[in-house]
């Protein structure tokens, strides 16, 4: 670094500046729309001064949504609620569903392996409307419609064939003999399972959870056809800021930057194993 | 009688489909001695390692059955089978230390730790990686990696010690050593140990007994010196001993009281009757077409022998490597001293009936070893 110009620092420093506003941009203006009212964020032209205010935020968590043509009840901290568990369960069934199966796709080839484990792959290329529709009609015959029970096994489509693809990937690239050579010494295969791939799949592992994680709570369809308003997550949940009486710009961006915060300290926390994990299982060792 | 530590019985081995997938051992039926160390050579894809792994439990056996210390074990899990490998590969542990890998087994055993200290220390300094033992696998070589592995394999106490490769990645002077402490350690605790390799010399020196693959199929189970003095076929023949013996297809004569055995290019190799044994000159003549056999160390220059072209002359520092044109092939002689001799120039060449080798021509199966019917 010491044979960089004074230049050529300043250009480093400009074009870094410039990349991270393109990409800041967005999320910093909703910071500061979230704490505008309605009134201040539709000015002409925008102002970056302003009074701050905490009405989105109490209006969000209270429930109540003052607008001109009254007040109206809002269901977004359920709504958050119902993100967070949905996300979570779902992302943990598939890692208990995935896991294990991706170890068996990974070290056991059987008969018709590649084919199960590209039809789970294919759930992703169809089209999530295709998909619903024939869906809400069994659910409405099953019972399944509007319960947690139903979106959590239909958030395994986004989940499981995910999990499964990703830590497959990591389970190959384990050496057999490395857990051979754990069962030689004396250990059953599960625990061969457990105390060797497990941990040395673990980056992996993270990596795939959390994706799948940020796919489920990006989620939108599934929940707007399958559930309604007290099952629905943020992402459906935020449709309700579009009133008769205009859009709530400022909830929304509150809505928003409660939503985001989750998976956001979730991604920050794990970005170490994230960029390790994901990176580890592309370059073959 | 020692009592059997390994016996395996007419085992195949099949990747794929029983009798329509790729047949990798084929019809195997072996045993081995407590307290015996038993090689398998061969080059790549012999069916040494499959073996190797059937017998670990990591392949399945397509048929046939095998035995540790009595016990069938074939259709147990590897856990069950009381035996000890050292992967070619290493597979040590990465999150665990040297120590810790090679203490793995003991520990799980439920040793005391001043035992499995005591027997790490030892078997650590026996392989020379003592100033190891606290690093991790990825910070070491592949050598220290694979000695680790092989003291992981040695330290336990198993019915069977399998070594897949073991000194591969060694070097030549370090291979030497450990190779000697290695035979000790194991003779002394009265192990048994079967070892993979393709390194002739290593077999040699480790094994008491070699057993020779080729194509999936044992062609020899024999001591060393066996191998060498009694091939079985034309294929051990050639590929037990360095450098290889040289071969010639011949046709069986007689003419007054010789037998000639008649090489290409008119050349002829005659002997006296008499210097075969009857069985063997019977034998002989019964075949027209055979195919002789001679080690490079058992050729000689001799003024009346047959004639050859020098087409390379090499001192090795302690020996001459002569190759020579000869019958339409190549043949190599090696003698102990320094022989100058230039490139084209005429040699001749004669054989010691008692050195010779003679194989069935269509089958490969030896006939005769010198003086006696194989």
């Amino acid at each position: 670094m010491e044979h960089t110009s004074l230049l050529e620092r300043i250009l480093r420093g400009i074009a870094l500046t410039l990349v991270v506003i393109f990409f800041m941009f967005p999320i910093v203006w909703i910071l500061m729309m979230s704490f505008q009212t309605n009134e201040t964020i539709l000015r002409i032209p925008p102002q970056l001064v302003f009074k701050p205010t905490l009405a989105n935020y109490t209006a969000l968590i209270t429930g109540k949504l003052t607008t001109a043509a009254g007040t109206l009840d809002i269901a977004f901290m359920r709504n958050l609620w119902n993100s967070v568990f949905l996300s979570v369960t779902s992302v943990a069934v598939a890692l208990l569903l995935g896991v294990p199966a991706a170890y068996a796709f990974a070290r056991h080839k059987f008969r018709g392996s590649e084919d199960i484990a590209f039809t789970l792959l294919s759930f992703r290329f169809a089209p999530a409307l295709l998909v619903l529709l024939p869906l809400t009609l069994y659910f409405q015959k099953l019972g399944l419609a509007n319960t947690y029970i139903g979106l959590i096994w239909v958030y395994q489509l986004i989940c499981l064939p995910l999990i499964l693809w990703i830590v497959r990937g990591y389970f190959e690239d384990i050496p057999a003999d490395i857990e051979y050579a754990y069962r030689i010494a004396g250990h059953s295969w599960f625990a061969t399972f457990r105390k060797i791939a497990l941990p040395l799949a673990g980056p992996g592992i993270a990596a795939a959870g959390l994706l799948a994680f940020i796919f489920a709570w990006n989620n939108f369809i599934f929940a707007l056809v399958l559930a309604s308003a007290d099952k629905q997550p943020v992402t459906v949940g935020a449709l309700a800021f579009i009133t008769s009486s205009g859009i709530q710009y400022g909830q929304i961006s509150a809505a928003i930057v409660l939503s985001i915060t989750p998976t956001l300290a979730l991604a920050l926390y794990a970005q170490r194993y994230l960029v390790e994990g994901l990176s580890l299982g592309a370059v073959k060792g | 009688m020692s009592q059997s530590a390994l016996t395996i019985s007419g085992v195949d081995k099949f990747y794929g489909p029983i009798d329509r997938g790729v047949h990798a051992v084929q019809n195997l039926t072996m045993e081995i001695d407590k307290g015996e160390i038993v090689a398998l050579l061969g080059s790549s894809g012999c069916g040494k390692t499959s073996t190797l792994r059937m017998i670990a439990g990591f392949e399945e056996v397509s048929r046939g059955s095998i035995s540790v210390a009595g016990r069938k074990v074939h259709t147990l899990p590897p856990v069950k089978r009381n035996v000890a490998m050292a992967f070619e590969g290493y597979s040590l542990y990465p999150p665990l230390t040297v120590r810790e890998n090679m203490a793995f087994a003991l520990k799980a055993a439920r040793l005391p730790k001043s035992q499995v200290d005591a027997k790490v220390a030892s078997i650590a300094k026996l392989l020379e990686i003592e100033d190891i033992l606290e690093r991790y696998p990825s910070s070491i070589s592949g050598g220290q990696q694979q000695r680790a592995s092989l003291g992981r394999a040695l330290i336990r106490e198993a019915d069977l010690h399998l070594l897949d490769e073991p000194m591969g990645q060694l070097e030549p002077q370090l291979r030497a050593v450990l190779r000697g402490r290695i035979k000790h350690f194991i003779k002394e605790r009265g192990l048994t140990a079967i070892l993979v390799t393709h390194d002739q010399t290593e077999a040699n020196a480790l094994a008491d007994r070699i057993a020779v693959m080729e194509g999936g199929v044992l062609q020899q189970f024999d001591t060393p010196d066996m191998l060498k003095q009694r091939p079985a076929n034309l294929f051990t023949g050639t590929f037990v001993g360095e450098p290889p013996m040289n071969v010639f297809e011949a046709y069986v004569g007689t003419a007054a009281d010789k037998i000639n055995l008649r090489l290409p290019d008119g050349l002829s190799l005659d002997y006296d009757k008499d210097a075969f044994s009857g069985s063997v000159r019977d034998e002989l003549l019964k075949r027209q077409r055979v195919v002789i056999g001679v080690r490079p160390y058992a050729v000689r220059r001799s003024k009346d022998g047959v004639p050859a072209t020098v087409s390379a002359n090499q001192w090795l520092g302690d020996q001459t490597h002569i190759a020579a044109d000869f019958a339409g092939g190549s043949l190599v002689l090696v003698e102990h001293d320094r022989t100058r001799l230039e490139l084209g120039a005429p040699i001749n060449i004669s054989i010691d009936p008692k050195n010779l080798h003679v194989f069935d021509q269509a089958s490969g199966m030896a006939i005769s070893h010198g003086m006696e019917l194989a």
